[in-house]
């Protein structure tokens, strides 16, 4: 059908018609995020990886159950848990059995909460949760289900090994916390002082502050006062405009030292910092990059640069999210029965494209996987962010960080 | 109803809704105007049939819910005079509080049907309006305006600061499906709640058109119309606001009831400035003279969004683009564009303006689509991925990158608005033709 | 002590920054009676404009060019939309505002993209002008500072020195007069409406690098701009001055000082909670002023406006 006729069609029956047949061969995959409004960027790019992802991943090797092939069906959730409850309800009439969605941990927790709802009230029509980069903790722990998965290290394991890294530094004796006023960067404040104080009791954490999200201005009485402070080094948990907010101002107001962050790449965001953020940016994540741990990982970088130039492989992550689903549905033998599928995903150690080992831990559903500092730097970078010449390089690595963790995720798993 | 009460009722400038008063005839409805509510009824019990998966339900039932917010906040801003920046705030408090009354419901074992839920979340958001009202409504216009937009702010900041109630960025969420069951229903599919929230705009709909014909509803409009006036009356305008403004906050809080029931989830979005923005575009979009404007304004704003996003990703542009356009030319919105008709159509001349349509339309219709794909193609061309150059647009494919496509679009657009221009006198003709010579200008 | 000296200087650009969009909106407002709710759009225009001048020739021309290109806008918007939709009234006017907002930011989005602009200062000001104790003081931001003092004075000499200044005074209180008189009332409107938004469009320009340049840049400003204009009282353009300059302090002191709920109540004599995790008051007591700090203008704006809706320095009632 063409767009035209797809356009009237949809405004006279209101896209609203009796559950659409669906190819019996192709797989398909929900991408639930946010492609207009202000994060449209992240959405945009982790929609061009997915798809780049199941094409080379799978497909182009001859798919999964001996020819079917991976689709992935992209909804825009205008990052609000509403949209996103009205995309998941789409998208389950669509007969699509697998959800991805990564932005914001505000909506990974609607999404999870509603399919947990939604498992239970139709057992016929079931869906896994492939998540993929909210990392608020509580989802792998109060709140976990049997249905939810989550391929990125959560904010505890990624706090977890930058203070094994924080520890060995003894240049570090105060530490200034600082983060968005919501539940991740509370988390990661909570995180730091309590993993901080167990490892590095020596540290004194000169400032716990947060500040309203997306509100903010001009960071400067932010930086006036972590200078003051005489910190040495600056952990945040920011993202977007507040990110690059927080960090010009800083390093104008002359902080030179270590600024650990989560989020401070790609979207535009390397290219802001450009050389200003030279040996000051530092970030915790898993994926490497530069150098690139092997000739497959360079490969397929330089293969997705060519065909999206003017995107980044911002979160390497999702390669291993295809790759395990396509091996999960594989061991189960089935695209239907979610309850095999996920089973088959539980327990799964994968050696990924990026030269680590993924295990998804059975108890909790998270994924356990190399953890890596890496360095905002112009120096031997392969694969540069933003067109830059800037990207982020291996500085060090915690191996399987975080294996052992404690989780409070009581799972119920069904009959 | 005494004489002198009639007599205030002539203070309104201006009619209100499409339907002709009916005042000599005593009573609130008569069965001749009871025809447009049972069609309505029908209508609404049908449509699950016709459109059954549960996506098309969940969007009507956003649809019923829009609609009901969407009215509420036009008893301030369409009948009322009142603009207000921070609606959603009621809305949303409503809905929070909800959300809290069906987890104890679901935890410390209270016993509440569910169907009664929307009169909990009313009273809050009246509770909330009763407050705010109190020295908000004290001035109209610019004062009321900008204090509106300050306690929006101020309520949003304190949705992520106050986690207790509103669960910071999480939200609060909880399960229908827990409280007892009414008549066999234990609303956990889709289908149950669409009745319930269907039986609730029936109700509420209907009560805002009984609250715009009582006397109070009444000397709101004289009031918007000219304060001073309704003052030597006898009335208190400020009271007069202060009441109007507390109905339309029960209403917005029964609508978040319902939005809880719906999607069992309330978050900051729900009350921010974004969706405070968002119900004033609806119901202006749908024509704030008029009782039906947000109905109208509410069903094709939620089909916008749902569905037109579907195959643009631009389509916030295409929104805003009309709603610019709307302000600039048609200030009663879509509801006034029908409204213009029932003159014509009553003096029995509406056919003479069916030849100059006709010939209006497909200039009309090329232009939009043209001016359409000139956007899309720039679009595509600057976010496409390399080799990903060839795109389809109503029906073609062709490469976004060639000047060519972007030619042709060009030229049937602007062919397209020379035709228009040459048509323009033959319509206006028409049009004075049709129009009843006392409603010439 | 030092730190408040920095402060005080940072407050002090952040407040100057704010009262060149505010004198324009204020200015536009007591001619037109319009609240302008584009205006932070045409600052983001400004910025936007200027980043994309900057990537061929340069910041300097930018500052100077991009102004100019958004006060004709502005003046052809006002020619050709608010003029038209004025006809309907207040309200109508106020959402067209609205809807340009809207309509603008879209339009931002569609031409450059959602992602931030690696829009920079010029080199030859991207160094520091000079330290107190360790913080330094960038020599963009005197610069900016420079600039703002620069506009307030021209506008304050052209207002009261000379002619145009008159006929726009006049034209402020009794529009028909001055139009029976021979000038070109709609004239001077549109040359209003165009130089405001060409003055939001400079503090785009300088604000751009500093506060950086991405599609939210104008709803983050947009109604804090309000706020200062109805705190400072609609019209005036000291009083605009007065509230940029308080505002900007109050921001910068509410972010700086971690004033914490819990000493004030203990102070008071409360008790804290031994179990705060499950206390219904925990986030009173965890509550602390950085923040609340971006909240404090629009607190101030209702109190201001329920004790005296005219604003500080307002003469009448809006």
């Amino acid at each position: 059908m063409n767009k035209f006729a797809k356009l009237l069609m949809g405004a006279a029956i209101a896209g609203l018609s009796a559950t659409a047949s669906f190819a019996a061969d192709n797989i398909k995959i929900a991408f639930i995020d946010p492609l207009s409004g202000p994060f449209a960027a992240t959405g945009k790019q982790g929609l061009a990886q997915y798809e780049f992802a199941a094409n080379e991943l799978v497909n182009k090797k001859g798919g999964v159950l001996g020819g079917a092939n991976f689709e992935i069906v992209a909804f825009d959730n205008k990052i609000s848990p509403k949209e996103s409850l009205i995309q998941l309800q789409v998208a389950i009439d669509q007969g699509i059995r697998f959800i991805a969605q990564g932005n914001s941990s505000g909506v990974a927790n609607a999404l999870t909460d509603a399919i947990k709802k939604h498992n239970r009230r139709n057992p016929d029509k079931r869906v896994i949760f492939l998540n993929y980069s909210a990392v608020d903790p509580a989802l792998t722990n109060d709140k976990c289900n049997f249905w939810h998965f989550r391929f990125d290290a959560n904010a505890d394991i990624k706090m977890d090994a930058l203070t094994d890294i924080i520890k060995k530094n003894e240049g570090i004796k105060k530490v200034y916390l600082i983060g968005q006023d919501y539940s991740f960067g509370k988390a990661v404040a909570a995180a730091a002082v309590k993993m901080l104080g167990a490892k590095r009791p020596d540290i004194e954490i000169v400032g716990n502050e947060l500040h309203p999200i997306g509100k903010v201005k001009d960071f400067t009485p932010y930086a006036r006062k972590i200078i003051a402070s005489g910190a040495d080094a600056m952990i945040t948990g920011n993202w977007g405009a507040d990110m690059v907010g927080l960090g010009k101002s800083v390093i104008s107001a002359g902080f030179k030292k270590p600024i650990y962050t989560y989020y401070a790449a790609s979207d535009g965001i390397t290219k802001t910092f450009g050389s200003d953020g030279e040996g000051v940016l530092k970030l915790v994540g898993e994926g490497q990059l530069n150098p690139p741990p092997n000739d497959r990982a360079d490969a397929y970088v330089k293969a997705f640069k060519a065909k999206n130039p003017d995107t980044d492989i911002g979160q390497p992550r999702i390669a291993n999210v295809i790759e395990m689903l396509a091996r999960a549905i594989e061991d189960a033998g089935t695209a239907d029965d979610m309850v095999k599928v996920a089973t088959a995903l539980e327990g799964m150690e994968h050696d990924s494209i990026w030269g680590t080992k993924v295990k998804i831990r059975e108890s909790d559903h998270q994924a356990i996987q190399n953890v890596h500092i890496l360095a905002h730097t112009k120096n031997d970078i392969a694969h540069d962010f933003d067109n830059s010449g800037f990207g982020l390089k291996v500085e060090s690595t915690v191996d399987m960080a975080s294996a052992e963790s404690p989780t409070t995720c009581k799972m119920k798993r069904p009959e | 109803m005494t004489g002198i009460e009639a007599n205030k009722n002539t203070g309104t400038k201006r009619s209100d809704d499409l339907a002709p008063h009916k005042w000599e005839s005593r009573r609130l409805i008569n069965w001749s105007s009871a025809w447009p509510w049972v069609s309505a009824m029908v209508l609404l019990l049908a449509l699950p049939v016709v459109f059954p998966s549960g996506s098309a339900i969940t969007i009507m039932n956003q649809m019923a819910i829009t609609i009901i917010f969407a009215l509420a906040y036009n008893m301030l801003l369409g009948q009322g005079g009142m603009l207000s920046f921070g609606h959603a705030v009621y809305m949303g408090l409503g809905g929070f509080f909800c959300m809290h009354v069906l987890n104890w419901v679901e935890y410390d074992g209270l016993w509440l049907p569910l169907p009664l839920l929307p009169v909990l979340g009313g009273l809050f958001g009246l509770a909330f309006a009763f407050i705010i009202g109190s020295f908000s409504t004290r001035r109209a216009g610019t004062v009321f305006a900008m204090i509106s937009l300050g306690v929006g702010e101020l309520i949003a900041a304190c949705s992520i600061i106050i986690v207790v109630f509103f669960g910071g960025e999480e939200g609060v969420s909880g399960d229908r499906s827990m409280g007892p069951e009414v008549f066999g229903f234990d609303f956990a599919q889709q289908r149950e709640v669409y009745y319930l929230i269907v039986a609730w705009l029936l109700i509420s709909t209907l009560a805002m058109y009984l609250f715009s014909r009582t006397p109070i509803g009444r000397i709101t409009n004289a009031v918007r119309d000219n304060e001073e006036r309704a003052e030597f009356l006898g009335y208190s305008q400020r009271h007069v606001r202060w009441i109007s403004f507390c109905a339309s906050g029960f209403f917005c809080g029964v609508a978040g009831a319902l939005f809880a029931v719906n999607l069992e989830i309330l978050t900051e979005e729900n009350l921010n400035t974004t969706q405070s923005g968002i119900i004033l575009l609806v119901t202006f979009l749908g024509g704030v003279g008029f009782f039906v404007g947000p109905i109208i304004g509410a069903i094709v704003f939620t089909l916008l969004q749902t569905v037109l996003s579907l195959y643009t990703e631009i389509w916030q542009l295409y929104l805003g683009i009309l709603f610019v356009l709307t302000v600039m030319f048609f200030p009663s919105g879509l509801t006034g564009l029908i409204a213009v008709h029932i003159a014509p159509w009553k003096a029995g001349k509406l056919g003479l303006l069916a030849v100059p349509y006709a010939k209006l339309i497909i200039p009309l219709l090329a232009f939009v689509l043209s001016g359409a794909a000139i956007l899309e193609i720039l679009f595509h061309a600057r976010e496409a991925s390399v080799g990903d150059e060839a795109m389809t647009l109503y029906g073609i494919t062709f490469n976004s990158h060639s000047l060519l496509p972007m030619i042709v679009a060009v030229v049937v657009a602007a062919g397209s608005v020379v035709i228009m221009k040459r048509i323009m006198p033959s319509l206006k003709e028409a049009w004075d033709a049709a129009s009843p010579v006392s409603n010439a200008p | 002590m030092s730190l408040f000296i920095v402060n005080i200087l940072d407050g002090l650009v952040t407040g100057l920054l704010l009262f060149m969009l505010c004198s324009g909106l204020t200015l536009i407002f007591s001619m037109m009676g319009v609240l302008n709710f584009a205006h932070a759009s045409f600052y983001m225009l400004g910025a936007y404009f200027a980043y994309q001048i900057s990537t061929y020739v340069g910041f300097w021309p930018g500052l100077i060019i991009a102004p100019v290109i958004v006060g004709v806008l502005g003046a052809l918007i006002e020619r050709y939309g608010l003029r038209r939709v004025h006809q309907y009234g207040h309200v109508p006017e106020l959402i067209f505002t609205f809807g340009l907002a809207l309509l603008i930011e879209e339009v931002v989005q569609f031409l450059w993209g959602k992602s931030q602009k690696a829009y920079e200062e010029p080199a030859i000001l991207d160094f520091t002008a000079f330290s107190i104790a360790g913080n330094a003081f960038p020599a963009y931001k005197v610069f900016m500072i420079f600039v703002a003092i620069g506009i307030f004075l021209v506008l304050l000499y052209i207002l009261t020195k000379t002619r145009v200044g008159m006929i726009i005074q006049a034209a402020l209180t009794y529009p028909n007069t001055v139009q029976n008189l021979g000038h070109n009332v709609p004239l001077v409107f549109m040359g209003v409406f165009g130089v405001g938004t060409a003055m939001a469009g400079v503090a785009g320009v300088i604000a751009g690098p500093v506060l950086g340049t991405f599609p939210g840049m104008a709803f983050l400003l947009g109604s804090i701009v309000f706020v200062t204009i109805v705190v400072g009282g609609l019209g005036s353009l000291w009083g605009a001055l007065l509230a940029s300059l308080l505002i900007g302090w109050l921001q910068t002191f509410a972010a700086s000082y971690n004033v914490r709920m819990e000493d004030i109540l203990v102070a008071l004599g409360m008790e804290k909670p031994v179990d705060l995790a499950s206390s219904a008051l925990r986030d009173l007591w965890t509550l602390t002023l950085p923040q609340i700090g971006p909240i404090l203008p629009y607190l101030l704006m209702v109190l201001i406006l329920i004790v005296r809706p005219q604003g500080l320095l307002g003469k009448r009632e809006t």
